[in-house]
């Protein structure tokens, strides 16, 4: 602000153009990122890539990239879902210790009505309390841990087991492909289809890009933040089901790992964290980068702790290089 | 300005006489609460009270810092294995010196980086959270004696905890002076109106940056402060975020900066602490009394936007 205007500017033209394109285009050179990537980790390790590799990164990337579409979906409203991870842990332990009392199909619709209810929690305290929604799903994540720890209290005694429909999402192949993806590709299309097609993805754009002339022209934003976030949950207990699957052993922590790479992904793939700006396709891709990364990381034998600095490193290091491309927050 | 006191104050007496009907209501369930009831409060208080004395500072100057539980962590785990080798004094003045950097670090992220607060502290919660680990992969090292009888007890007089005194002379020793100097008057001024504040010849960067290192240099207190209660360096950070948020708004600090003090969010962690006392001895489950916990620091923040929204601190 205390720039010189003129000067500064000739300066960061072409690097503000370089950032519309960017903006515009996030898949194209995030590919090309993969791409790279993916050479150097056979530099690293010739012999590496295989079609059975290919299957196993896409396997792992699917819930990241499930979990990354709650943040890409509520950063759009300049918003994020710090409670997501633990959703998806709540509903996949609910959902295994269910099934062995009252079926599979009603426990894995109680594990999503969990998400439900978290998600309307969060989109009261977001769209109507006016919290800041980092703070409140924060909280609600909070909570809900309480709640799944006095949970599984009740539970203890009744063994787990894993609905065989989600065993074979989790861990099938289908002609070397995981079969994750029969739930993914139809998910993808749904959530690509509501940002781009519908009146709401449209109503999340306009409250993120700018929320007072959102609402001049009519949008009532507290409906629509509860229905964004309970969506939200929704998608977080539906990963935690597929999580299940794949992992086959639910615990109090399942898939709170997924938590901070999710939110990496969504910035990676050229979502802002400001709102108004964001990509799901872009986040897909952010997920198979950050997956191939992890393998780096594993056979450079990093230790667990630098894993989580770098994610930090990135998501800062991504977001500072929008706002110095774009002039803009 | 001296109206602005005024209001604040009243705040301050209010959670004062809660405080003493909290204290009453815990006499009355359980009859032999006394000296090492309020001893043990005193010492399970500190980090809390540390954590939310970091955060007060960074929101007055209309910031918010969401890595100090992580900070803390990572202060805990440099000092529990700096004194594996050293003695106490020096490892504790590396770590101050440590937890100072940090925050200095967030702040100049934050200035230079130009990238708002609530991210940059996102990040850096995560990238110190990798730091703690990679310095103590799992819980280890030791404290110095001192260091941990240093809050055990009372002082004076029986029923005045050391921890408290302890605590109190520390935060006394680095905010009066700071709330006094120049540096102080600029960080509420950065806080009420930044742009206000740059016309009238405050170095807002430097302002925040330096609230960051104090915000740092109070989290180190914080990281010492888990280390000297539980004997060993921890590096997974607790639970101390949340609590110090809804500390801070409880303890009439407004969101957005530039109004409160330091002294009403203390006591407000006193209250979270107490209603915490309170629910275990009425011989709740423990794992209730997080949910409950949990559920009156969402409300009290909730609360606390609300009273922003309207455009008013809580008087």
């Amino acid at each position: 602000m205390s720039d010189i205007h003129p000067q500064a500017e000739t300066e960061v033209r072409p690097l503000v153009r370089l950032g519309r394109f960017l903006k515009d285009n996030p898949v194209i050179p995030l590919i090309g990122l993969l791409l790279i990537l993916i050479g150097v980790l056979e530099v690293m390790r010739p012999g590496i890539i295989s079609p059975f590799w290919a299957g196993n990164t896409i396997k792992f990337a699917i819930p990241l990239a499930m979990l990354a579409a709650c943040q890409v979906l509520t950063m759009l409203t300049g918003g994020i879902d710090l409670s997501a991870g633990i959703v998806a842990t709540c509903a996949a332990f609910v959902a295994a210790t269910l099934t062995p009392l009252i079926g599979a199909a009603p426990a894995m619709l109680v594990a999503m009505a969990v998400g439900a209810i978290v998600g309307l929690v969060n989109g009261f305290g977001a769209g109507i309390a006016r919290v800041h929604p980092l703070i409140m799903t924060l909280g609600t994540g909070l909570i809900a841990t309480g709640c799944l720890q006095v949970y599984q209290r009740y539970v203890i005694a009744t063994g787990t087991d894993i609905p065989g429909m989600l065993e074979w999402l989790g861990t099938g192949r289908t002609a070397g492909l995981p079969n994750g993806l029969f739930l993914f590709v139809p998910f993808a299309v749904f959530v690509l289809w509501l940002m781009r097609y519908t009146g709401f993805g449209r109503l999340l754009f306009a409250l993120g890009s700018n929320e007072k002339a959102a609402k001049l022209s009519g949008v009532r934003s507290w409906q629509v933040l509860m229905a964004l976030y309970v969506l939200s949950g929704l998608i977080a207990a539906l990963t935690g089901l597929l999580y299940l699957g794949m992992i086959r052993a639910p615990s109090l922590s399942l898939a709170n790992p997924l938590m901070l790479p999710s939110v990496a992904a969504a910035v990676i793939g050229g979502t802002s964290i400001f709102g108004g700006r964001g990509s799901f396709a872009g986040a897909i891709v952010g997920a198979l980068i950050l997956r191939v990364i992890e393998t780096m990381l594993t056979l450079a034998r990093m230790p667990e702790g630098a894993r989580i600095a770098l994610f930090g490193l990135i998501i800062l290091a991504v977001t500072a290089l929008y706002v110095r491309f774009t002039e803009q927050r | 300005v001296r109206r602005e006191f005024r209001a604040p104050n009243a705040w301050t007496l209010g959670l004062i006489a809660l405080f003493v009907v909290l204290l009453g209501v815990t006499r009355l369930i359980q009859p032999s609460f006394g000296v090492s009831g309020l001893e043990s409060l005193a010492r399970a208080a500190l980090p809390f009270a540390f954590a939310t004395a970091a955060m007060t500072v960074v929101v007055i100057v209309g910031g918010i810092d969401l890595s100090v539980a992580s900070m803390m962590a990572v202060c805990s785990v440099t000092a529990a294995v700096l004194m594996q080798t050293m003695g106490g004094v020096p490892a504790i003045l590396i770590t101050l010196a440590v937890g100072t950097l940090m925050g200095l670090l967030n702040g100049v992220l934050i200035v230079i980086t130009r990238v708002p607060d609530i991210v940059v502290t996102l990040a850096m919660l995560f990238v110190w959270e990798g730091v703690a680990l990679l310095i103590l992969n799992t819980p280890g090292g030791t404290a110095t004696a001192f260091l941990r009888e240093s809050i055990v007890g009372s002082v004076l007089i029986d029923g005045l905890p050391r921890a408290l005194i302890v605590m109190a002379i520390i935060v006394a020793v680095i905010w009066v002076p700071l709330r006094r100097s120049k540096l102080g008057l600029a960080i509420y001024a950065t806080g009420s109106d930044e742009n206000a504040a740059f016309r009238s010849g405050v170095a807002v960067g430097r302002t925040k940056a330096a609230a960051y290192a104090v915000c740092g240099l109070f989290s180190a207190f914080g990281g010492l402060s888990l280390l000297a209660l539980t004997g060993i360096g921890e590096p997974v950070p607790g639970p101390y975020l949340l609590a110090a948020v809804a500390a801070v708004v409880l303890g009439g600090v407004v969101l957005g900066g530039g109004i409160g003090g330091i002294l009403g969010p203390i006591i407000a962690v006193f209250i979270l602490r107490i209603i915490r006392t309170i629910l275990t001895l009425a011989a709740v489950d423990p794992n209730v009394t997080t949910i409950v916990e949990g559920t009156i620091m969402v409300g009290v923040v909730m609360f606390g936007a609300f009273l922003m929204m309207r455009g008013r601190g809580p008087t």
